[in-house]
């Protein structure tokens, strides 16, 4: 049957496992930019199997265009796999770093006990600033920096959006999708 | 040069330069085992090397120094990539001590080739000289075929620096470490093809009472002329050959029902329209072809049969699909296909087919060149294109009968295309006759080439379609633009005939269809390369018609000219 696809935009985190060789972060990083789409956030790191790394990438998007940038992606060679993940079958998480101004005595403690509900951490300090440290779904952190603006915000640095399918599933799990995709670059 | 010869390469267009120029001093000691064709700009060698890969099969090598020797090769490069062409392209960089440094004649052209290639490789080391070879050429044929570029720095190709090598020649080559390694992930042989979805498919024949088949380029790139036409005889239904279909159904069979799309025939563009089943084999239903994806082929269910898993729903929703070579999944689906009679489909269908004589309409007219040609030269003769009106005429009155027959760039559209592929199939096929037909735009964007032609003796004959404009951009403002012909008279020089001269060749220039057919049989006989001109009105259209975003049935011309 021909599939339906949902037109309202809503954001999206594509997982990609990609085989770490020169280029390849701005081989995937391309595909947007050619279809005109912004990226929310993209993180990069390694993953527990050498050589390989894990890209994720915020984006808003609809399905249909998820869908199409989910297939250029698998359609490269580097790439090993490809998850599409939004909110209802994924965790997704970011650490961010504010700095925040702090000078009076009154002012810290107000702020401590503001990053204590948000679980942050205090990890720098000193007569003029405080940096917290906070990790959670991207909400939570805005509403904490919501709260701090109050004091004064210096300086924001956040990781972008990391996420993981829920239960146990994983994206190494074989599927005929991604099999599919091996026919075009496989090699004989 | 030991890694070319690994993968059985005898045969390479390009042009040296300052980084290249240890390549061109070892391929000076390699001369009795590698043919290297020079060119008079590195763009024809990429087109040439691309036109030797449609025609042989093989993977066609392009040579290419730094800097605007690499971006010179580009247009060719993407113009394999569109109509993927298994080409790999060499160029050599700037030394590792001045890469990134605005040196003489750099740039980086891995990143450049990105987006127009399967993959790209810098190879910064001599040590991965010999993997980054195999993988190039793995990859450039392997799956969904394709270019390839591999950039190598000045300092890699020392001839003073030694490696530890061994010559493992391609047929053997699947157990080298660089080949597993691609295979990693993905098998080493091909994947099964879902049992599954073809029964599935089997099932959709069975009850479909309006079938119609679309032959695109992914039959010829894989050879699969003969399964398609059996599984289509034995559906018994109207077959529409895309533009890069050519050659992958006989254009003269009883089935074939024309080009699909923008100049489709009336008898496919109908077909497509009244279809009930729709299914396309190795065609990615571009713009040209689903002029309107919305309503394309509206009352059907939608089948695609592609190797490319990101070309499925990406164009037009299908409704099913098969992940696989086209001959493979052909050969499944044949096996257990009975034979099938759509008598009255095909009756309503098949009449619209364009009349194959050329009437007589009292002057010169592009149907009747293209008649002389079919009726005078070989059956099998190649025939290279440009891009333009003399293209979609040529598709249309010309008959294709085997993959590698028709080279012509589709996807990218490049004018200048058809002199460098025609270069390419006479090296690659030299006991074929080639012919190379062109326009008058057309073929000053590559005249040069008529040296590398005349030099290497290559018995091509170029027919000009010469109607002293740019005629496909004159007839949409024509029709669409309100006739304000706006820098597309081509009112100047070279005189065509001269030109061939000045090269050496000899030129013709002819005015009726009696001129015509005694100037081919003259230069076929001669079997030495030439410049037919022709000349003809510079209002003549390529008919039907359909404007881009439309119904496929919203003729804006109909057959024969006359307004939709």
């Amino acid at each position: 049957m021909r599939r339906v696809f949902n037109p309202e935009k809503k954001i999206y985190t594509l997982a990609v496992i990609v085989e770490d060789i020169p280029g390849i972060l701005s081989q995937v990083a391309r595909l947007f930019s050619r279809k005109g789409y912004n990226i929310e956030s993209i993180v990069s790191g390694a993953t527990d199997r050498p050589g390989i790394t894990r890209i994720s990438i915020e984006l808003l998007a609809d399905e249909l265009m998820i869908d199409q940038i989910a297939a250029q992606c698998r359609k490269l060679l580097g790439v090993k796999a490809v998850k599409i993940l939004d909110e209802k079958t994924s965790i997704r998480r970011e650490i961010a770093f504010i700095k925040v101004r702090a000078e009076e005595r009154a002012a810290r403690d107000e702020i401590l006990q503001i990053v204590n509900v948000f679980k942050g951490k205090v990890i720098d300090i000193d007569l003029e600033a405080m940096t917290i440290w906070v990790f959670g779904d991207q909400d939570k952190n805005e509403a904490l920096i919501r709260l701090l603006k109050d004091f004064g915000i210096l300086e924001i640095a956040k990781t972008g959006t990391i996420a993981i399918e829920r239960g146990h599933g994983t994206i190494y799990d074989d599927n005929k999708l991604q099999e599919e995709f091996n026919y075009g670059k496989n090699v004989l | 040069m030991e890694c070319l010869l690994e993968q059985n390469v005898d045969t390479i267009f390009g042009y040296p330069g300052g980084t290249i120029i240890n390549l061109y001093d070892e391929l000076y000691r390699y001369k009795d085992k590698i043919h290297h064709i020079l060119t008079s700009h590195e763009q024809g060698a990429s087109h040439a090397a691309d036109g030797y890969a449609r025609a042989t099969g093989k993977v066609g090598v392009c040579f290419a120094t730094s800097g605007p020797g690499a971006t010179n090769i580009t247009t060719g490069i993407a113009t394999a990539y569109l109509d993927s062409s298994p080409v790999v392209f060499i160029t050599c960089n700037v030394g590792e001590s001045l890469l990134g440094k605005d040196a003489f004649q750099e740039v980086d052209i891995t990143g450049i080739a990105m987006p127009i290639t399967k993959a790209t490789f810098l190879v910064r080391d001599p040590e991965e000289i010999p993997d980054a070879m195999r993988q190039a050429f793995a990859i450039a044929q392997s799956g969904r075929p394709g270019p390839v570029l591999v950039d190598f720095l000045k300092n890699v190709t020392n001839p003073d620096v030694m490696i530890d090598y061994e010559f493992i020649p391609a047929d053997n080559n699947r157990d080298c470490s660089a080949i597993r390694k691609l295979a990693t992930d993905s098998a080493m042989s091909a994947p099964e093809i879902d049992t599954e979805d073809v029964e599935k498919l089997l099932d959709m024949i069975a009850e479909a009472k309006r079938p119609f088949l679309i032959c695109g380029g992914g039959v010829v790139r894989d050879r699969a002329d003969k399964e398609f036409r059996e599984f289509a005889e034995k559906i018994d239904a109207p077959v529409a050959i895309t533009l890069m279909g050519g050659g992958g159904f006989p254009g003269d069979h009883p089935l074939t029902s024309g080009m699909i799309g923008m100049h489709g025939s009336e008898a496919s563009n109908i077909a497509c329209d009244e279809c009930d089943l729709l299914i396309a084999v190795g065609s990615r239903f571009s713009d040209r072809v689903a002029l309107n994806p919305k309503t394309f082929a509206k009352q059907a269910k939608i089948v695609q049969i592609d190797i490319d898993r990101a070309e499925i729903d990406k164009n037009v929703l299908t409704d099913h699909h098969i992940i696989g070579s086209a001959g493979k999944v052909l050969s499944m689906l044949n096996a257990k296909l009975p034979q099938y009679k759509h008598t009255e489909w095909k009756e309503h269908i098949l009449p619209l087919r364009e009349p194959s004589k050329a009437p007589d309409l009292g002057r010169f007219t592009p149907q009747q060149i293209l008649e002389t040609i079919r009726n005078t030269a070989p059956k099998d003769a190649v025939v290279s294109t440009d891009v333009g009106q003399h293209q979609m005429w040529a598709i249309k009155y010309l008959h294709f009968r085997y993959p590698g027959q028709l080279l012509t760039s589709g996807g990218f559209g490049t004018m200048g295309f058809g002199m460098g592929a025609a270069i390419g199939a006479a090296v690659g096929c030299p006991d074929k006759c080639v012919l190379n037909i062109t326009g008058d735009g057309c073929l000053r964007m590559n005249c040069n080439e008529l040296a590398t032609v005349q030099h290497y003796d290559l018995p091509i004959v170029t027919i000009v379609f010469n109607n002293g404009a740019l005629g496909m951009v004159r007839q949409w403002q024509d029709l669409i633009y309100d006739k304000r012909y706006s820098e597309t008279t081509m009112d100047r020089g070279p005189d065509f005939v001269k030109l061939a001269e000045a090269y050496g060749l000899k030129g013709y220039r002819v005015e009726n269809v009696e001129e015509m057919q005694a100037t081919l049989k003259e230069a076929l006989a001669e079997g030495k390369a030439c410049v037919i001109d022709c000349l003809l009105d510079i209002n003549e259209m390529v008919s039907p018609m359909v404007a881009a975003g439309h119904d496929i049935t919203d003729f804006l011309l109909r057959e024969g000219g006359s307004v939709g």
